[in-house]
């Protein structure tokens, strides 16, 4: 019989283990439904693995999807270790695209000329307000009526969601679009990394918030405090770190992170507004931070993970006819499989002898 | 009156045998033997970690030995659940109580009855029972009404309507007043002198000493000796339970300076359901003492604390002042930094979790309280100077005694005596003007509160304030120059150690400090206990 034991002390080879066991324990059901659906598990398994590699144009792409998801998941890593539960990320994602793209609107109907490294700068700044004051909604409701931040700031998403589609079937919409739903297309965009390839300066951003990031966390005393109060709220109270202090520095720091995401969205790979930006880069970015251990560093890396989890997808979807939905579905294994292993952090299984 | 005599077995009613359990990382019994004779009042005496509870969880059936036997009445027995323990005539009774508020005395035992008796009988079992051992209770009262050593009685009752041959008590008067207590000793005596075999799990040297008729003194997982508590002396049994006698408190004569802390007519309503509220409370800390608050927990001593500390700002303005030496602030909203400011530093009574993060390692929880490591203070709080903080945490732990790896060791890998070590000497080491310690050797084994006591001592006679909230008379009557006692969300007057008796701070914390004929006071006395 097998038995589930709490550990003494939590298991540092399976804090880090835990991902990787996770990964596979993935990709082994990932096999098996591939042979259910009858397809060749083989090849199911390199459009998921391998492809997303191939070639100059499929790691930019790889790149540029990470990009968006490592910006979301590192705010978000923040708030989950400060115990602050903002989860509405893909509507702060929006909110800064919103907030990019109106200003990039403004400028081509204006017909200011200004180049797209002037425009880099602007689209960060307006991406980060954007997104920091879509958040800031949340911080208010939870600092003056302790409204749950959880359910606000998912709920938020839809508002968000809605807003954009008033703006893009109404007044931003382009008078010379025959009447799509859609603005104009933007005269400027952020710069390009590579010339032909759609990945942009952005990437270098999201690595030097990163950077940035896990400084503020691992040697800083607000980062400290911040996750003081995410792991022991009395010691927090004790000690006289603001609780209010925490949350409005998680709300308004991962609105900003995703609002840039969003605004790099819109302002890079689309130019122009449409009623489609979301994607759900910002509830993947869930999953990515969970995955990255809510490790700046850690988000990188599960971020390029996930990305290729979407890509294996929509690539599975032509190739070999899988259905769309296989991408959340895997998302879904991996982040059930990481909790299932994060078990073996604090307990491990021991076999007893049947009574 | 007396239940019949039993039938009394010839040798041990209990006996264990080499009995060994094991957790991950700590033997919590190592090869363990036990005996009880019929009527015996056996004292289980060790520290904290010692192996107390898990002895009494094997023996209650809530655990199971990894070897070892166990025999009542000559008969091999090793209850695999409480139910077989109890109708093995074992019976416990918890130091936490599991009563339902709102249901009546006899209610709350005809839970645990089986369904096949009624209420009217019960009710007349309880009554009979209650009688038999002058366990003065009224089955009709809701149990909300009661007060903390009633509740205990009716746990008693309740144990005592199985009929148990052994019956097992851990920690039973840690709750009680001193009155109280007496009252509980005349109840076990009886007991005894019925047959009933008596666990008495302890480690207060000197009830045992009043009560018990033999001991087992467990240290580490292991018996280091049996023996009759009635021919040993405090020093003796402690030397055998701790291994080396606690050094004496070297106590210098107490010239008060300054007023540093003063409370005024301070009125607090409580924050949640469960507090109390703080009723018009005045108090004073000078420079050079050591003031104690006696008092049964849950008086209001938490809320207390939290407005003290700052981590309730919200005291009438005027209520709380703190005299810095640049003349007296009124903190009563600043929050606990502010107050730290001023040199008020305080220790809380739960020290994983408010007064360290378990998570963090010793270094990371320095700077819960201490800034000294921080760098830069204008950017994003300031630089932590992680090998300043390290050196820091270093020194506390070899100026304390900590036991512990080293500073990256996590506050939760120590144990509570030496968690409570590391937090009293971070507090220290700030050298406060004043210091505020709410339980200061609670759940700390005997070495490590002798230790705490000693620099809290040490503290004083450097012209510290310090102001201790504890629920042991002995340690308050051991280290504290002035005493009040807190009762009911409020504070008694001050008094002087040398004209305090156990018997008046009794009387106090059952709230009694105003009433003057001591008729009423002996009747009220009576009534709380």
């Amino acid at each position: 019989m097998l038995q589930l034991e709490a550990r003494a002390e939590a298991s540092s080879f399976w804090r880090y283990a835990s991902p990787v066991a996770a990964l596979a324990i993935t990709l082994a059901l990932s096999a098996l439904l591939f042979m259910a659906l009858g397809k060749d598990p083989i090849r199911g398994l390199q459009i998921f693995l391998i492809e997303p590699f191939n070639g100059t144009r499929a790691i930019t792409e790889l790149a540029l999807k990470s990009t968006a998801l490592a910006l979301c998941a590192l705010g978000l890593a923040l708030c989950f270790r400060s115990n602050v539960w903002n989860i509405g990320a893909e509507g702060q994602f929006l909110a800064g695209g919103m907030a990019a793209g109106g200003v990039a609107m403004w400028l081509t109907m204006e017909q200011i000329g200004i180049g797209n490294w002037a425009f880099f700068p602007i689209a960060t700044i307006a991406g980060a307000l954007g997104g920091a004051a879509w958040a800031s909604i949340t911080a208010v409701l939870k600092d003056r009526f302790n409204a749950s931040e959880i359910l606000v700031s998912l709920m938020l998403v839809y508002v968000a969601n809605l807003l954009l589609s008033y703006l893009v079937f109404g007044p931003w919409k382009d008078p010379k679009g025959f009447n799509f739903p859609q603005t104009v297309t933007f005269d400027m965009a952020i710069p390009r990394l590579l010339s032909g390839f759609r990945l942009h300066w952005g990437t270098v951003t999201a690595l030097a918030l990163v950077v940035l990031m896990w400084i503020f966390m691992s040697r800083t005393y607000k980062g400290y405090q911040l996750q003081v109060s995410g792991q022991a709220a009395a010691a927090s109270r004790y000690a006289g770190f603001s609780a209010r202090s925490t949350l409005w520095t998680c709300l308004l720091t991962s609105g900003a992170f995703a609002g840039v995401a969003g605004a790099y969205e819109v302002t890079g790979p689309m130019g122009q507004l449409t009623p489609y930006v979301s994607v759900g880069y910002g509830f993947t970015a869930i999953i990515v931070a969970f995955v990255g251990r809510l490790h700046p560093v850690g988000c990188v890396a599960a971020s390029v993970l996930l990305s290729m989890f979407l890509i294996g997808g929509q690539l599975a979807q032509s190739r070999i006819g899988l259905p769309a939905a296989l991408t959340g579905l895997f998302q879904g294994i991996l982040l059930f499989s990481l909790l299932a292993c994060d078990t073996l952090i604090n307990h491990r299984i021991r076999l007893k002898a049947a009574k | 009156m007396n239940s019949p005599p039993r039938l009394q077995p010839a040798g041990p009613r209990l006996h264990l045998v080499g009995i060994t359990k094991v957790y991950p990382g700590v033997v919590a019994n190592d090869d363990v033997s036990l005996t009880v004779q019929p009527g015996e009042i056996h004292a289980v005496l060790g520290e904290n970690g010692a192996g107390k509870s898990t002895l009494m969880k094997i023996i209650y059936g809530a655990a199971k030995p990894d070897s070892g036997r166990m025999l009542v009445d000559g008969a091999p027995a090793l209850p695999g659940n409480p139910q077989e323990a109890r109708a093995l005539g074992i019976s416990m009774v918890f130091q936490h109580f599991s009563l339902f508020d709102t249901l009546t005395v006899a209610e709350n035992v005809w839970l645990g009855l089986s369904k096949a008796d009624s209420l009217a009988s019960v009710t007349q079992r309880v009554k009979d029972t209650a009688q038999a051992y002058g366990l003065d209770i009224d089955p009709a009262r809701h149990v909300h009404s009661l007060s903390v050593g009633q509740m205990q009685r009716v746990e008693i009752i309740r144990a005592l309507l199985t009929n148990p041959k052994i019956l097992i008590l851990d920690e039973p008067t840690s709750v009680l007043t001193p009155q109280a207590v007496e009252k509980l000793f005349v109840v076990l005596r009886q007991l005894s002198a019925n047959g009933c075999s008596i666990l008495y799990i302890s480690h207060k040297l000197h009830e045992i000493r009043a009560l018990c008729t033999a001991c087992t003194v467990l240290r580490g997982g292991k018996v280091t000796g049996v023996c009759k508590p009635a021919e040993e002396s405090n020093a003796s049994l402690s030397r055998l339970m701790i291994g080396k006698e606690p050094p004496a408190l070297q106590r210098a004569p107490v010239r008060p300076g300054v007023a540093i802390l003063r409370v005024n007519a301070l009125s607090l309503p409580r924050e949640d359901q469960f507090g109390v509220d703080l009723d018009s409370i005045g108090l004073q800390v000078c420079a050079g003492e050591v003031v104690g608050i006696a008092g049964v927990s849950g008086n209001g001593q938490r809320e207390l604390m939290l407005a003290l500390s700052g981590e309730n700002p919200t005291a009438p303005r005027g209520s709380i002042c703190i005299n810095s030496g640049a003349g007296e602030v009124d903190v009563s909203q600043t929050g606990p930094i502010e107050r730290r400011k001023l040199g008020l530093h305080f220790v809380p009574e739960e020290r994983l979790g408010r007064g360290a993060v378990p998570a963090h390692s010793l270094a990371q929880n320095m700077l819960l309280t201490r800034s000294e490591s921080l760098a830069a203070r204008g950017l994003a709080g300031g630089w932590i100077n992680t090998r300043q903080l390290a050196a820091q945490a270093q020194a506390i732990i070899g100026r304390f005694g900590v036991k512990a790896r080293g500073p990256s060791a996590l506050a939760k890998s120590l144990s509570g005596g030496n968690l409570q070590k590391f937090i009293m000497g971070r507090e220290i080491d700030a050298k406060p003007l004043l210091l505020i310690v709410s339980q200061p050797t609670w759940g700390v084994d005997v070495g490590a509160a002798a230790q705490i006591r000693a620099e809290l001592l040490a503290l004083s006679a450097k012209g510290c304030a310090v102001l201790v909230v504890s629920e042991e008379i002995d340690e308050l009557f051991e280290i504290s120059s002035r005493l009040y006692v807190m009762a009911k969300g409020r504070l008694s007057p001050s008094l002087e150690r040398g004209d305090a008796t156990v018997e008046q701070i009794g009387l106090w914390m059952s709230g009694l400090w105003e009433s003057t004929d001591p008729a009423t006071q002996t009747e009220a006395a009576d009534a709380a206990a």
